[in-house]
């Protein structure tokens, strides 16, 4: 059976459908590809309010007509202003951790479709990963990043949950979106599914609050804003650097918790972003968060692994620790991290009381962890985040050294490794 | 009076009094009754005393006007504001209960997403029962809520929280702006329902809104004053954010929790902008000084009651706010009254005679 090739026509509407956001004028084309690229667009899941009304824009009354005979509204629950944020300033960094990843794109399509995708795969994956089509995406693996840094530092600071800094090392892009491979998107307390890129860069747009606590949580929201009491000098607020989100279902609650209330879910949507206070601690997941590469960049960083780390969220703290570096060096630096919307919604995997077995040394950390972190003072002379990292790993190093294989030691020499590559892979932005 | 929404249990029933300041009518109790009827009223009636309010039939209550206010304080009854919903002090003064609740007469019942009537009274109750974390941010908030619990990475040592001495809750409808920001947001309804009981971190300050607030008497009751405002005096509609700095700095410094969020009450009076501009005139100055000094300020370590961390702030008010204008020289000093004033009607003279201003 002969399988006729695609013709020329084909082809270039499939590639305009991967393209379509740099398009600002369709009318030039005529009736009959409009709408083949329209119902293209459609089958591939990447109609959003943008592209359709890049469409209706065209004028053309045969697709115009075709819209309505379809019905197609736009969306309800907001597509949120992005304040200027292009499409082309944001990577999504997806750390994979399974081989194959086609429900989990699939799922996100409509949001992440727009953007350029990095994925990067956890070294210690033997299978080949699966990516569905209809995606802008970079794949890196072991041999990508084992030529870029070495092995020994791929196997250091990148395996497991980790490997996603890879993607945040080799990203030119201002903001980063990151989620865990186990999570979809999840729907708002009036069914909507929540578009949560979306949410994460609106987040990053608008400044942040941490200096005063509004009780109306985010003043920038619509139909919010700063109440009664608050200082008029503090409502412009400090550029937003971290923007961490939430998880119906299974919440990250640590093994002991989930093993002592193995029905627990967590089924409370909670419409709120909020700036946390300045001086205020809070364990950062990594499960579902967006960042200004530009500002904090090297303040997210690999490096703290347990000794029995393990592939499930419940066996590592990575995120933890660095998260609190990086509120740390927010506070310093006077930027802010905000928590609360959005929402994704996390699926089930691994189980928590295996996880309890492990000797799980993550416990004990955090109590040794916390009461330094409450007591570091960064120098007036980091005044940026790479700075203020080799500040933090000298303090760790400092505080923790003499405890033999200590994981915080390891982590504080992680730091220093991390610096170094950030100056060395990065290309440094041009401003 | 009864009726699908009347609670089986009245938590704290005679350990709870609801202070409530008017000056006009208390009709807003009629919605209110399903849940407050069980509880006895503290009402400061401000304004004109030989004027009768109503109260509905059926409460427990006892009701104080400004001729009570200076028979019961004599002299010191200088301390409390009058023409200012700030009155309210008082109740909590002569209050014999552990718990206050106090609510604004333009305050109604709130429906949750669900169409369901709101219990503010029991959730306020809920939340100071429980305890607060303000040592370490929870990104799941109120961790001991149904269906909640402290997320990965919390630390153990700190999970069984700290008392909780303040619930501070929201308002749906007209939120509680400042005079400017009405101005320009006439028509501005809060409509989001926030469902979240969250704990605010030690160190950070706060807006305390006098709305809808409930407070441990016993572990916090003598910071609770709520200023000089109103007639006579330079500045209004600040008292509550004044009693809330104070509060907090006490708060952080005797390692107790405060709370914000659920519940929510209706509130639907808006004020009039250009009288609340005139009012707050000075305070949107003055809170650029008073606020820094709040973050600023340290009290210490032998100031182990409030009444001596109020003392002690007093001073420091004298010493560092008195520069920015003589009205601070008086609120110090009526701090001051205000704590002897609670000492004398509450028997503990121990406390006070930590020396005085």
């Amino acid at each position: 059976m002969t399988i006729t090739p695609p013709s020329l026509l084909s082809l270039s509407i499939n590639s305009a459908i991967l393209h379509l956001s740099s398009f600002s004028d369709l009318s030039p084309l005529p009736d009959h590809i409009l709408i083949d690229l329209f119902l293209r667009t459609l089958k591939a899941g990447k109609l959003n309010e943008k592209i359709l009304k890049l469409f209706v824009a065209s004028g053309d009354e045969k697709l115009l007509s075709l819209i309505r005979e379809l019905n197609i509204n736009p969306v309800i629950s907001p597509v949120l202003p992005t304040r200027n944020i292009k499409d082309n300033d944001v990577d999504i960094v997806i750390g994979a951790l399974q081989s194959d990843l086609t429900s989990f794109m699939n799922a996100w399509k409509p949001m992440f479709s727009r953007y350029h995708l990095i994925i990067v795969k956890d070294p210690e994956l033997k299978e080949d990963l699966k990516i569905p089509d209809g995606f802008d995406a970079q794949i890196f693996t072991k041999a990508d990043m084992d030529k870029a840094v070495g092995p020994s530092l791929t196997s250091q600071l990148f395996s497991g949950y980790s490997c996603r800094y890879y993607g945040y090392l080799v990203s030119n892009k201002k903001y980063v979106i990151s989620i865990d491979d186990d999570c979809i998107p999840a729907k708002d307390d009036k069914g909507f599914q929540v578009d949560a890129v979306a949410q994460h860069l609106f987040n990053l747009a608008a400044p942040a609050t941490p200096l005063f606590f509004n009780t109306l949580y985010d003043p920038f929201c619509k139909g919010a804003d700063f109440v009664r009491g608050y200082p008029f000098s503090m409502r412009e607020g400090v550029p937003c650097a971290l923007s961490c989100g939430l998880w119906l279902n299974l919440a990250d609650l640590d093994a002991p918790t989930q093993a002592l209330k193995p029905e627990q879910r967590n089924t409370r949507y909670v419409d709120a972003v909020l700036t946390v206070p300045n001086k205020a601690l809070m364990p950062l997941s990594g499960i579902n968060i967006g960042f200004n590469r530009e500002l904090l960049g090297p303040a997210l960083f690999p490096g703290l692994k347990l000794t029995k780390e393990g592939k499930v969220r419940w066996e590592t703290m990575e995120d933890v620790f660095s998260g609190m570096c990086a509120k740390v060096v927010c506070d310093h630096l006077k930027l802010g991290v905000k928590t609360g919307l959005p929402y994704v919604w996390r699926e089930e995997r691994g189980d928590a009381v295996q996880s309890l077995k492990k000797d799980w040394e993550g416990m004990k950390l955090m109590e040794d962890a916390i009461p330094f972190f409450e007591s570091i003072k960064l120098p007036a002379e980091a005044v940026n985040a790479k700075e203020c990292m080799l500040e933090l790993a000298k303090l760790v190093k400092e505080r923790f050294g003499a405890e033999k294989n200590s994981v915080l030691t390891q982590a504080a020499d992680g730091m220093i490794e991390w610096v170094k590559l950030w100056k060395k892979v990065v290309v440094p932005a041009s401003n | 009076m009864a009726g699908p929404s009347v609670p089986a249990t009245f938590l704290l029933k005679d350990e709870l009094d609801i202070v409530i300041p008017t000056i006009r009518n208390l009709d807003f109790l009629e919605m209110w009754r399903p849940f407050f009827q069980p509880y006895h009223l503290i009402i400061v009636q401000d304004g004109d005393p030989s004027k009768t309010i109503n109260v509905p039939e059926g409460f427990d209550y006892e009701l104080y006007n400004r001729n009570d206010i200076n028979r019961i304080l004599g002299p010191k009854a200088s301390c409390i504001s009058f023409k200012d919903s700030a009155c309210r002090c008082f109740g909590y003064m002569v209050s014999k209960k552990k718990y206050i609740y106090t609510i604004d007469d333009d305050c109604f019942v709130a429906k949750d997403p669900s169409g369901k009537d709101i219990n503010a009274l029991q959730q306020h109750i809920t939340n100071l029962l429980c305890p607060s974390t303000p040592l370490f941010f929870n990104t799941l908030y109120d961790p001991y809520r149904d269906g909640a619990d402290f997320v990965r990475g919390y630390p153990f040592s700190m999970r069984e929280g700290a008392k909780t001495a303040v619930s501070h809750g929201l308002w749906l409808n007209v939120p509680d702006y400042d005079a400017p920001t009405q101005l320009v947001k006439p028509l501005e309804r809060n409509t989001r329902f926030v469902d979240a009981v969250m704990t605010i971190p030690k160190g950070t300050l706060f807006p305390m809104c006098g709305m809808n607030l409930a407070f441990d008497r016993e572990l916090i009751g003598p910071a609770m004053y709520f200023g000089l405002m109103g007639d006579g005096q330079p500045i209004g509609r600040y008292d509550d954010m004044w009693a809330g700095w104070c509060v907090k700095v006490i708060c952080d410094h005797l390692g107790l929790g405060v709370k914000t969020g659920l519940p929510y009450i209706y509130h639907s009076k808006a004020s009039n902008p250009f009288v609340n501009l005139k009012k707050e005139y000075k305070g949107i100055f003055w809170q650029e000084e008073c606020i820094p000094f709040f973050q600023n300020a340290t009290l210490p370590k032998d100031c182990t009651t409030v009444q001596n961390c109020y003392i002690e702030l007093s001073k420091q008010v004298k010493e560092k706010l008195g520069k920015v204008d003589e009205y601070f020289v008086k609120l110090a000093d009526a701090m001051v009254t205000w704590i002897e004033a609670w000492d004398e009607l509450n028997g503990t003279p121990a406390a006070a005679a930590n020396g005085s201003a």
